[in-house]
């Protein structure tokens, strides 16, 4: 249930900011990170983003998250 | 993704295995209490690459699992009450209560709604300005300041139908409590990713010492976990009992400072009942009296007397502290399975039971 899923944020709007992960793209809130850039990836949890990532751990993530959920019967 | 086959590399899993089965001559039993370490654990079949002396255990960490019966009573009779919205997280509405699951009570007419987190839910409640929205706050530390900046802005917007049952767990006085429980006897612990995000390394440095356990946080990926292990095993041996975070990782030793923040200003620490593992002093959290217009528990008595609840007829308790694996409980994969749960660790996939039933079924 702790899970968050990596996404890159491409538009930011004070607390609000749009993220996208393979063409889905949600509203979030980044009231928890400093100084976020576009372009950078965050872990997102239940719509906020929590963590900055890189984007060689963020695809990495992803790519667990996938083969943990795929086979859930 | 090179990155990636490099930390699937089957020849240095045997490696990192070998190196564990050279150093661990003497039997130690790690925990994990993160419910993605448990899915991960299961799934890559870990287990198979270390030596009969290390045993991995999954203990409380998954939050839907040590919600206790009577907050889940509380959740559905908070549902019953005239005008509510019931909204929680989809991973509760097949957890059962005493007698029943909001998924159950959802089909009878009871409106729960699944929300994706708790500021949905804040949306909800402005949009039904006649209706009363309760959320089911649970999670670790890294849901809790989520749920707290939902608070926040239900406060700023001046909302007066937006509630929060808080059921939040914290983990490091779980973790301490489990450390110094001699029937555990737990030699190190797999500290958990998120959570270790938003609560910092740092944290675990007064469990490691007034425990004398080592801790180490651990990435989700198996190469990591196995190079987690190695580092508890190589404290073990040298008698050593400190925080140690793998070179490829990075993890804040104060973690994030305004999840934290958020969380201190809306909440306080106070003690918190946990499914299977009882009362634990300090490990829960409870709405400050400055947002108490927000707390749920004001509806209690409106709920009349909720019975005590019977413990499930199932073993959870005991696999949530380590004494027994899941194949140990007489109902596993019998009267319970996924299909038909009969207790929280059976329910949600991050579940000790549900990781073994499904990567390990029973035969």
């Amino acid at each position: 249930m702790c899970l968050a899923i990596p996404m890159k944020v491409v538009e930011l709007n004070g607390p609000q900011a749009t993220v996208e992960q393979e063409g889905v793209t949600r509203n979030i809130r980044v009231d928890f990170l400093r100084d976020l850039q576009l372009g950078e990836y965050v872990l997102v949890h239940a719509g906020v983003a929590i963590e900055r990532i890189g984007e060689e751990e963020a695809a990495e993530t992803l790519q667990l998250i996938k083969e943990l959920c795929d086979e859930t019967p | 993704m090179k990155h990636l086959d490099e930390f699937r590399d089957g020849k240095t899993a045997r490696e990192l295995g070998d190196q564990i089965t050279r150093l661990a001559t003497r039997p130690m039993r790690f925990m994990e209490v993160c419910g993605t370490h448990t899915m991960a654990i299961a799934r890559h079949g870990l287990k198979a690459l270390l030596p009969d002396t290390v045993k991995l255990i999954s203990g409380p960490g998954c939050p839907v699992c040590v919600t206790p019966q009577l907050d889940i009573d509380r959740f559905m009779a908070m549902g019953a009450i005239p005008d509510v919205i019931l909204t929680s997280f989809g991973d509760m509405l097949r957890v059962p209560g005493s007698h029943t699951t909001l998924e159950k009570k959802r089909a009878e007419g009871v409106d729960v709604r699944i929300v994706y987190g708790p500021l949905d839910a804040v949306k909800l409640a402005q949009d039904n300005p006649d209706r009363k929205v309760i959320f089911c706050g649970v999670g670790f530390e890294t849901t809790a300041p989520t749920v707290a900046l939902a608070i926040k802005d239900a406060q700023r917007l001046g909302l007066k139908n937006f509630f929060v049952y808080c059921a939040h767990k914290t983990m490091p006085a779980a973790l301490l409590a489990l450390a110094c429980d001699p029937e555990s006897a737990i030699d190190g612990f797999l500290c958990p990713g998120h959570v270790s995000a938003i609560i910092g390394s740092d944290t675990y440095i007064p469990i490691a010492q007034e425990s004398h356990t080592p801790c180490v946080i651990a990435g989700f990926e198996p190469l990591d976990m196995l190079q987690a292990i190695l580092m508890l095993v190589k404290q073990v041996m040298e008698g050593r009992a400190e925080v140690e975070v793998p070179y490829n990782r990075v993890v804040a030793p104060m973690g994030n400072p305004l999840a934290l923040a958020a969380i201190d200003e809306v909440f306080y620490p106070s003690d918190a009942e946990w499914r299977g593992l009882g009362v634990i002093p300090g490990s829960g959290l409870a709405m400050r009296p400055e947002y108490a217009a927000f707390d749920a528990l004001q509806f209690l008595p409106e709920l009349g007397e909720i019975p005590t609840p019977k413990p499930t007829a199932c073993e959870c308790g005991q696999i949530l502290k380590g004494r027994k694996s899941p194949q140990e409980c007489h109902a596993f994969g019998k009267a319970c399975t996924p299909m038909n749960p009969v207790g929280p660790c059976m329910v949600s996939s991050e579940g000790a039971c549900a990781a073994a039933y499904r990567f390990a079924p029973p035969t």
